[in-house]
């Protein structure tokens, strides 16, 4: 734990944190090895070469370009294997995992975040998470840009209004930390803060059973799908020629377009808000826009019903 | 009085200073060293209007409880500074005022190839700065520079608009005296003067105008259409009209980011005149130095999508711009190998515009080798938007461009106003600056590497130690920053005369009087050989006219 014996070292609480800290340390290495090499250079020219200093300059008869080339090529090559590590690291943390045990919805808003858990528990704030298990992160802004930052884990995304944006991470230590907005996002932005609490497996289902959350999130979603009237046309007994959902999500769709697309979170959002761009081959353009009248929440509730068609029956 | 001492004074044009002494002919002067007078003393009130924001934000963060300025108060303030420094002090501190005086003197030209247009880019950037200062202090802009959507459309309150016309009026003004640079650099060098041949310096303001004239368009459309979004409620980057927040950064960056370089390539020339002088050295490797020059100006095009990489861009737009970011830094470091290697065999004197050289050197070093760990996609997700990119950023624009400009300030003085200024104040000028710049950033790192964010009013109670160490690296900054002011005023007053070549340097604008008369040579220059013509073995070097300066006659 550096944090405990390096004054300026933050926690380190997942995965990621020891991946990002290893290739930094590395890093900060090498630069300091730089900085000696040129500032020992600088100072011992400086000292050596004085104007009034006694020692005999010469005629530069080396041919320069030995030299140049020579420490063109050295950066060239240290930048690209710093290159090559730090993208590796990237794909792999910024990628959506291939599998997930826990999904986490965040809404943030000026100046909150709102977290929901598929259970149907909402906090505001605050994230609670069990220890050691891979949470996949579904965020989205009702106004502006923010960025879900938690320092000990080394990881952030911004959070884009108008679209889903997904991350992962896997805490490995218990214990309350830090979570920051990290994009300006207006007037309280110094206090568009809260905590994560990674929790012992026990205490998390505990914390789960605590909270008094009646209906799951698909429930809650599946309520808005029929107060929206959107079961009028999908619903399988419906008259109205439009696609099911019985195991859309994750699945390939052709579009009318000509276009082949996986149907993820972007995708069921933008069949929600902009279906114009979306149409499914074989279906007539009838599917209207619900761009204005779901709140990002209510947008979450449903997607959370449209993925819980393909995990089995709704809960 | 003789009759031929009579005939001689009567040969010797009046100085551009003395030729005439009327406000009007300062305010309709076509003269490009006048015009670079003008450029000085408004970039000098608005460094600091800029500066005195800075203290505003550092006395605001000895507090973790920040209860000296309101939140909406904080925001308008560091708005401010971002806009004022990087527009209307960062931008046109080097061109705009050693360029404007400097590049016709170094390629042996009466002035400027547009010499009208160049008195209406100042007026344009005077007049853009005063009505951004207006509308500052009317109200003020909270989006912070960057002026990012959907925020800056119909979330913030204040004059976005009014600001946005600013900086797009001051655009018109950047345009203007990059297109006159180019042309000059192209049509009116003297005979003999090849490309190369010519100085770094010419040839960094040279490439920087490129950048200027290729990138500032794109910004002046970016904020024209926030502006239309934001009057007309036209949806092009909101997405509640149907635009898209993240097409706005793609266009903000690709031109703020090359203004990154339109801010430091000139400082590079300057650094780059001030080793070979005071080291009595010709430039190790000066065609490489030129190539470095060029190819920063071009990759740097291409690398505007780093400052996107946690904004959820695909995955290999984000690799490239990574790899970019990094081939990028190559030519940077060539540069300061470069430097450092001038300083072999030389015979180095270490006067204060020397001071700040070498500070510079050492500063940008640090700035550019933690910029590679921004460039590093990993760690650039952890780092994006805290205190440790600021440190980043300010070593590079602070540390690097202000301390060159301040150098190159020292080192041309005598030049620009046939006085020296009292070298020992300016020594220890040029001290303060090294030590109070890395007192101030320093900390700073590792406020990033704890995870502050940019832009708090407020923080966590245990990151104070390093944000008060800060602020009082910043109170020596203000020190190092006002001094000269003070003794170069003086100094114009009680300074003692300069003779035309005080350094005992190479370069045409050293071989015309001090201060310069109004066409800036007797007679135009013929060049035979390369810059920097320094002799190795004792320093001296040989003038067009035969004779032989050395150490002895500075």
């Amino acid at each position: 734990m550096s944090h405990v014996w390096l004054p300026f070292w933050p926690k380190n609480a997942a995965y990621s944190a020891s991946l990002v800290d290893a290739i930094d340390i590395a890093e900060f290495c090498l630069i300091l090895l730089i900085l000696c090499f040129v500032f020992g250079m600088m100072l011992l020219f400086c000292l050596r070469y004085r104007r009034g200093s006694g020692i005999p300059r010469h005629e530069p008869n080396v041919k320069s370009w030995h030299w140049e080339i020579g420490w063109t090529s050295a950066t060239l090559v240290a930048f690209l294997v710093l290159f090559v590590f730090g993208a590796k690291a990237y794909l792999f943390l910024y990628k959506p995992p291939a599998h997930h045990q826990l999904e986490l919805y965040v809404v943030g808003k000026q100046w909150m975040w709102k977290v929901q858990h598929p259970g149907g528990q909402r906090e505001i704030d605050a994230v609670h998470l069990p220890v050691n298990r891979v949470v996949k992160v579904i965020l989205a802004s009702q106004d502006v840009i923010h960025s879900f930052y938690v320092p000990a884990f080394r990881l952030k995304h911004d959070v884009v209004p108008g679209q889903f944006e997904t991350f992962w991470f896997e805490p490995d230590r218990t214990g309350s930390y830090p979570l920051e907005c990290s994009e300006f996002c207006g007037v309280e932005h110094a206090h568009m803060i809260g905590t994560v609490t990674v929790m012992s497996d026990a205490g998390y289902a505990q914390w789960l059973a605590d909270q008094g959350a009646t209906r799951s999130l698909a429930q809650q979603g599946f309520a808005l799908f029929r107060r929206y009237g959107c079961s009028g046309c999908h619903d399988p007994a419906s008259t109205v020629h439009a696609p099911s959902l019985d195991g859309l999500f994750g699945s390939v769709v052709h579009l009318a377009d000509g276009r082949t697309t996986v149907a993820d979170e972007r995708y069921v959002r933008d069949c929600i808000l902009i279906p114009a761009t979306q149409r499914v081959a074989g279906y007539p353009p009838v599917m209207p826009s619900f761009q204005g009248q779901l709140s990002e929440e209510d947008l979450v509730r449903i997607l959370a019903y449209v993925k819980s068609l393909s995990a089995g029956p709704p809960q | 009085m003789s009759a031929a001492d009579i005939s001689m004074a009567a040969a010797v044009p009046p100085s551009y200073l003395g030729e005439a002494h009327t406000l009007s002919s300062w305010l309709f002067t076509r003269d490009h060293k006048r015009i670079a007078i003008l450029f000085f003393i408004s970039i000098t009130f608005f460094f600091f209007i800029g500066g005195f924001a800075a203290a505003l934000i550092r006395l605001q963060l000895l507090n973790p409880a920040g209860t000296l300025l309101q939140p909406e108060v904080y925001n308008r303030i560091f708005t401010m500074h971002g806009i004022v420094m990087v527009w209307f002090f960062l931008i046109p501190s080097i061109p705009a005022t050693l360029g404007n005086f400097l590049l016709p003197l170094q390629i042996g030209a009466r002035d400027l190839a547009f010499p009208r247009l160049n008195l209406f880019s100042w007026y344009l950037f005077t007049f853009s700065g005063l009505w951004a200062i207006y509308f500052i202090f009317i109200g003020g802009v909270d989006t912070g520079w960057t002026f990012y959507e959907p925020y800056s459309s119909n979330f913030a309150h204040g004059h976005v608009i009014a600001a946005a016309v600013a900086v797009f009026i001051n655009g018109f003004s950047t345009i203007a005296t990059a297109l006159n640079f180019v042309v000059s650099t192209h049509r009116l060098r003297a005979p003999g003067m090849t490309w190369f041949r010519l100085p770094l310096f010419v040839w960094a303001i040279y490439a920087t105008s490129i950048v200027m004239l290729l990138a500032t368009p794109v910004l002046a459309m970016t904020l024209a259409l926030v502006a239309i979004e934001r009057f007309w409620g036209v949806g092009i980057f909101n997405p509640a009209l149907g635009g898209d927040p993240i097409l706005f950064q793609h266009m903000f960056w690709f031109y703020s980011h090359p203004a990154v370089y339109i801010m430091v390539l000139p400082a590079m020339g300057v650094v780059s005149e001030l080793v070979a002088c005071f080291s009595r050295r010709p430039i190790f490797g000066y065609t490489g130095m030129c190539y470095a020059l060029i190819s920063i100006a071009i990759i740097g095009f291409f690398v505007w999508g780093h400052h996107m990489f946690t904004a959820g861009i695909s995955l290999t737009s984000a690799v490239f711009f990574s790899l970019m970011s990094f081939i990028v830094a190559v030519p940077s470091a060539i540069k300061v190998f470069n430097w450092t290697a001038t300083l072999h065999n030389a015979r180095i004197s270490f006067d204060a515009p020397m001071l700040y050289a070498l500070g510079f050197v050492g500063l940008f070093t640090i700035g550019g080798l933690t910029g590679l760990v921004l460039a590093t996609l990993s760690a650039d997700i952890h780092l994006q938007d805290t205190y440790f990119v600021i440190a980043h950023f300010h070593f590079i624009m602070v540390g690097g461009t202000v301390s060159a400009y301040f150098g190159g300030l020292h080192y041309w003085w005598p030049k620009i106003t046939g006085k020296r200024y009292p070298e020992m104040w300016a020594r220890y000028a040029a001290i303060l600056t090294f030590v109070g710049f890395n007192f101030t950033f320093l900390p700073q790192f590792i406020l990033g590497y704890l995870g502050m964010p940019r832009r708090y009013y407020t923080y966590a109670p245990d990151l104070q130690t390093w944000n008060v160490l800060s602020s009082a690296g910043a109170s020596i900054l203000a020190v190092a920053y006002v001094l000269p002011l003070i003794y170069l005023t003086w100094s114009i007053f009680h300074g003692k005369r300069a003779g035309p070549n005080p350094w005992g340097a190479t370069g045409l604008e050293w071989r015309t009087s001090s201060p310069p008369p109004k066409h800036n040579f007797p007679r135009t220059p013929l060049v035979t050989e390369m810059p920097y013509r320094y002799d190795p073995r004792d320093g001296s070097y040989i003038t067009q006219d035969g004779l032989r300066c050395g150490e002895a006659d500075v």
